[in-house]
């Protein structure tokens, strides 16, 4: 199933997000890893800051509001909004309208 | 991050992981082709073989610890009876599965099975880009199956299957061929490195690169290295200079391991020797306890010595290289790997002498007409690619403190990690 296209730069922190379908996470001390069964790529999130994040997308109405949800100061949202631009890139997250 | 002062990644993963990224399970040691290199020294099978029922109940726990996908192998997987419903049964229960074979098992109508599963790769061994090249090291009539396993591939839309090369001193003037014909096939090309293991260890001596191959391989893969995948084969390689893309790590009983066909788990599939076997499937407590709680992973996961390799300014990239090169030719962890690009596992194999050398374990080769002699190869090899200027990419590569590149294949031979580099706090 094709996620909506796009990249670090253009990623949008006010719209709703998912993990993308026939991805999975395992947890790990650092963070996680996510596995996307498409691709066969493999992702690491490196914080378990960054995993409740990216865990709580699909129930938050924004990529803002999840990281709010996950107490991401604000000082820190442009390196959130970073990891999450790569995940989308790698179609690791998708939007929920897509989905 | 910023949430507290995370290790890299790379250090990370020396602690070991929960459970492994990577995993390489020879369902058999049974073989219908007795390859000169074979790192699992395969040909008969072993009657203790696990049974399609132990086989389930390992798949069954891979997927309590979610790993997810195992890189199976052999001997020749596709000659178990049961290896089509074994790879049904993994795919349903959410553990991907890549397969090596040499192709033969690979009909029309099995490739048109395999084609477009979103869970299952397929990895076709080829060690030459012509029968001749080939056949001297896989055997007589291994180009011709391999090749015709390919096309029915192609043929049935199986795009991205993989050809896998372990170089060689008589292939690696074949690099632009085996890429070629990846291309024209709609595959992918992945180079892996000869190791002195199983049967390696006869063969080591008169195939491993030249110190000038090596050079030659590292170019090519430093102008190739987006297009092609390498399995973390070569990081000893990365003393040269840039690093080459990947984890640079040593993964073994850290990322990786290997659970061989009678349900052993040794630190890596390169290392099927009692100094590096953890326990087996069928413990109390299976493979999990085994990756969790065995002394010799927990040995590998505490900080390594470097020894000797520690003052030299390459160790940062090469990490010492290979745990198995250093072990199958008798030198020490802590020193050099045998094929350092500086020139320290040289001389130190000088000075150790071949008999320091511990022999592979638990050979399963066929007993019949064994191979006596040098490698049966006389060929006019293309003279060398001319020398790409040695920093033609390498600004690119992610030198030292910079991202790695973009979605490649890492950490072990089918790892695809994506590129992704979360903030640094």
């Amino acid at each position: 199933m094709a996620c909506a296209v796009s990249t670090e730069a253009r990623f949008d922190l006010d719209v709703a997000w998912r993990l993308a379908p026939q991805v999975q996470v395992r947890p790990e001390r650092f963070g996680a890893l996510l596995y996307h069964f498409g691709t066969r790529q493999l992702s690491f999130l490196k914080s378990p800051a960054l995993l409740a994040v990216v865990r709580g997308l699909a129930t938050q109405p924004s990529a803002r509001a999840a990281c709010q949800a996950a107490d991401v100061p604000d000082a820190q949202l442009p390196s959130y909004r970073r990891a999450l631009g790569t995940l989308a890139a790698a179609q690791m997250i998708c939007r929920q309208e897509a989905a | 991050m910023t949430t507290t002062a995370a290790l890299p990644l790379v250090e990370q993963f020396s602690h070991g992981l929960d459970a492994p990224i990577c995993l390489t399970w020879e369902l058999t040691y049974a073989c219908n082709l007795s390859c000169v290199h074979c790192l699992s020294s395969s040909g008969r099978r072993d009657p203790r073989e696990l049974s399609t029922a132990q086989c389930r109940a390992v798949i069954d726990e891979l997927q309590r610890m979610q790993v997810f996908y195992v890189n199976i192998g052999g001997g020749e997987p596709t000659v178990r009876p049961d290896f089509w419903d074994l790879l049904d049964y993994a795919t349903g229960h959410d553990v991907g599965v890549k397969f090596s074979t040499n192709g033969v098992k690979i009909t029309p109508a099995i490739a048109r099975r395999l084609a477009g599963r979103d869970y299952v790769d397929v990895q076709i061994s080829l060690d030459g880009a012509t029968a001749e090249v080939n056949d001297a090291v896989r055997g007589p009539g291994s180009y011709g199956t391999a090749l015709r396993a390919m096309r029915n591939l192609a043929g049935a839309g199986f795009t991205g299957f993989k050809i896998s090369v372990v170089m060689t001193r008589h292939n690696v003037g074949q690099l632009d061929q085996f890429k070629a014909l990846a291309d024209s096939l709609g595959a992918q090309l992945r180079l892996t490195r000869l190791r002195p293991s199983g049967r390696g260890a006869d063969v080591w001596d008169e195939l491993h690169l030249t110190a000038g191959q090596q050079r030659q391989l590292y170019d090519w893969l430093v102008a190739h290295g987006d297009s092609v995948l390498t399995g973390d084969s070569f990081f000893h390689l990365s003393g040269y200079g840039s690093a080459l893309p990947g984890l640079n790590l040593c993964g073994a009983g850290r990322v990786v391991c290997l659970i061989d066909p009678v349900g052993d788990v040794y630190a890596c599939p390169f290392a099927i020797h009692p100094a590096f076997l953890a326990g087996n499937v069928g413990e109390p407590g299976g493979f999990t306890r085994v990756w969790r709680e065995s002394e010799l992973f927990a040995g590998l996961r505490q900080p390594q010595s470097g020894g000797a390799c520690e003052s030299c300014a390459a160790y940062g990239s090469c990490r010492g290289g290979c745990m198995a090169a250093k072990f199958f030719t008798g030198l020490p962890l802590d020193g050099p790997d045998p094929e350092c690009v500086h020139g320290h596992g040289e001389r130190a194999l000088a000075t150790a002498g071949t008999a320091a050398a511990p022999r592979p374990a638990g050979d399963h080769s066929h007993r019949t007409s064994p191979r006596r002699g040098p490698v049966p190869l006389e060929l006019s090899r293309r003279p060398p690619e001319p020398a790409q200027p040695p920093s033609a990419r390498s600004g690119d590569r992610g030198g030292p403190g910079g991202r790695p590149p973009g979605p490649a294949e890492r950490a072990c031979n089918a790892s695809p990690l994506a590129g992704f580099a979360p903030p640094d706090g």
